[in-house]
């Protein structure tokens, strides 16, 4: 048995958008600025998928430009909102200690660039307060960005109530939505949304194709300069067969959405209650206000790099937030900000559920985890010595 | 290509001498949990040979794997030569190690090392011989 549990990572293209974009492969593969039938035909599919990726968010199609991916959209909105702020004066930007680092290293770039960024706490619990966002706001604040859902724990912050904020303040808003297009409600007008990125990869869209939505009248930063696709703002020859796939994606995710994230909560839920009981662990994140699918944990005296290749052992496919799983000394900066110390953050364990995950399948993931994590424990020093009460237990 | 060599995939699942020595002659700990990595062996020693050694480890599958390794080039083998192991050693002993994942081999080198400085600071006089 093969149990994918790693959908905040990537998913698994649907059939709809597979089928999608095979025509765009083999028949209709001309260039859509091009004059002939076959091109026309691409450039039509192309205004299609905008219109239906439109339908899904309440945008309308004038606003949404074709990338290569989530972290290209969070770059150009972030660079778009300096640069007119830096027109007007202003170089303040808000934004929080959680975010994706396509955000956070956009976001460093612009402070050796003479911006200043507040970084909002995202508290215990992995989600910003708007009462700290009130007070961060300053005359000269010209972006706030905020993401809708968090890659690692899920957490899902309260973007209609900061949307309101910055209306009324006249702060432009952008979020990082990767996360939560496809998967919970998103309504850029509802919520107040002036910009906002997105990654089909994460909706069960092909890799390399994402967008970025921008309100009518936010004059974007070109970050590929090139011919005029993409009204001017993006050059490139567009990805037709992707953005097809992407758009049947995103449509087939909207449309079952309350159904399948209700299921999916169930399970998500037996999974955190499962995992609860495996002593001297803990959920990181709100228990209730996360995406429906993400299961996010941390278990005392382990490691989790060694977690998941005993995992994928038993055939469960998942993510740590481990130093060695990151490439870095530093495990992950989102469990570090929610106030998880080195030592614990170091054995954490991502479980992301698919849409078709089942009963059976979160059952035996418990089991498996409590078994994988009992072995570790089992000759790790660290362990032994909170065992005979040499040093405190964390958790 | 798969992240690890197949030996380093073999004692990760199955990591030999496992455990510890309660009456050891020589123990040593390296790493911290703060960088995600922790080794710690313990020695018993006799008639200046490793008569056994044993392990515990908290970190990633090439910190097990390593110190399993480790433990096994220098079972059964005199101090002197526990005394030159190299974490080179134990990375080419491993079929090798991602670079990234070098610094596993050093811990368990240093580990050892460590080991057996404890071992000769209870015997100071069998330093002396070296």
């Amino acid at each position: 048995m093969r149990i994918y549990a790693d959908n905040a990572a990537t998913t698994k293209m649907s059939r709809a958008a597979v089928e999608a974009m095979l025509p765009y492969l083999e028949e209709y593969y001309g260039n859509p600025s091009s004059l002939y039938s076959e091109g026309q035909k691409a450039k039509e599919a192309l205004e299609e998928a905008r219109e239906k990726i439109t339908r899904c968010i309440n945008a309308n199609a004038k606003e949404i430009i074709f990338t290569s991916g989530g972290s290209e959209a969070d770059n150009q909105a972030i660079l778009t909102a300096a640069a007119l702020g830096k027109k007007k004066g202003k170089t303040h930007i808000i934004s929080d200690t959680i975010e994706h680092h396509a955000v956070l290293h956009t976001l460093k770039k612009l402070e050796k660039e003479g911006f200043t960024v507040t970084y909002l706490p995202a508290h215990e619990n992995g989600i910003v307060r708007v009462e700290d966002l009130v007070n961060a706001i300053t005359g000269d604040t010209c972006l706030v960005t905020v993401m809708y859902a968090n890659n690692e724990i899920g957490t899902i912050q309260p973007i209609k109530e900061i949307g309101a904020v910055c209306r009324e303040k006249g702060i432009l808003f952008h979020t990082d939505a990767v996360q939560a297009v496809g998967h919970i409600p998103v309504d850029v007008e509802d919520a107040n949304i002036d910009m906002l990125s997105a990654s089909a990869h994460k909706f069960h869209g092909p890799k390399g194709v994402g967008f970025l939505y921008a309100r009518r009248g936010i004059r974007l930063e070109t970050l590929i300069e090139g011919g005029a696709q993409e009204r001017g703002h993006r050059a490139g020859t567009e990805n037709v067969p992707g953005i097809v796939a992407a758009a049947a994606a995103l449509e087939e995710a909207a449309g079952s959405l309350g159904e399948v994230s209700e299921r999916v909560q169930v399970l998500r839920d037996r999974l955190i209650e499962g995992l609860k009981k495996i002593p001297h662990s803990a959920l990181n994140g709100d228990p209730q206000k996360r995406v429906p699918s993400n299961v996010n944990f941390c278990f005392e005296g382990v490691e989790g790099e060694a977690l998941l290749l005993l995992l994928d052992d038993k055939g469960i496919m998942a993510s740590s937030g481990s130093a060695c799983t990151s490439g870095s000394l530093d495990p992950s900066h989102v469990l570090l900000a929610i106030g998880r110390v080195h030592d614990v953050a170091h054995g954490s364990l991502r479980l992301s559920l698919g849409d078709d995950a089942t009963e059976e399948e979160v059952d035996y993931i418990i089991k498996s985890v409590e078994e994988v994590v009992t072995y570790l424990r089992g000759f790790s020093p660290v362990w032994r010595d909170l065992v005979n009460g040499k040093s405190k237990f964390i958790l | 290509m798969a992240l690890y060599s197949e030996k380093v995939m073999d004692h990760f699942r199955n990591p030999r001498n496992v455990g510890v020595i309660e009456d050891a002659d020589g123990v040593g700990e390296v790493g911290n949990a703060k960088c995600g990595d922790i080794m710690k062996m313990y020695l018993k020693i006799e008639d200046d040979k490793i008569e056994d050694v044993k392990f515990e480890t908290f970190g990633c599958g090439s910190a097990i794997a390593s110190s399993s390794m480790a433990t096994e080039l220098i079972k059964g083998k005199p101090v002197s030569e526990a005394m030159e192991l190299t974490n080179k050693a134990v990375a080419e002993a491993l079929d090798g190690l991602p670079d990234y994942k070098m610094h596993c081999s050093v811990l368990a080198e240093e580990a050892i090392k460590n080991a057996l400085d404890d071992y000769y600071s209870r015997h100071p006089e069998k330093k002396k011989e070296q």
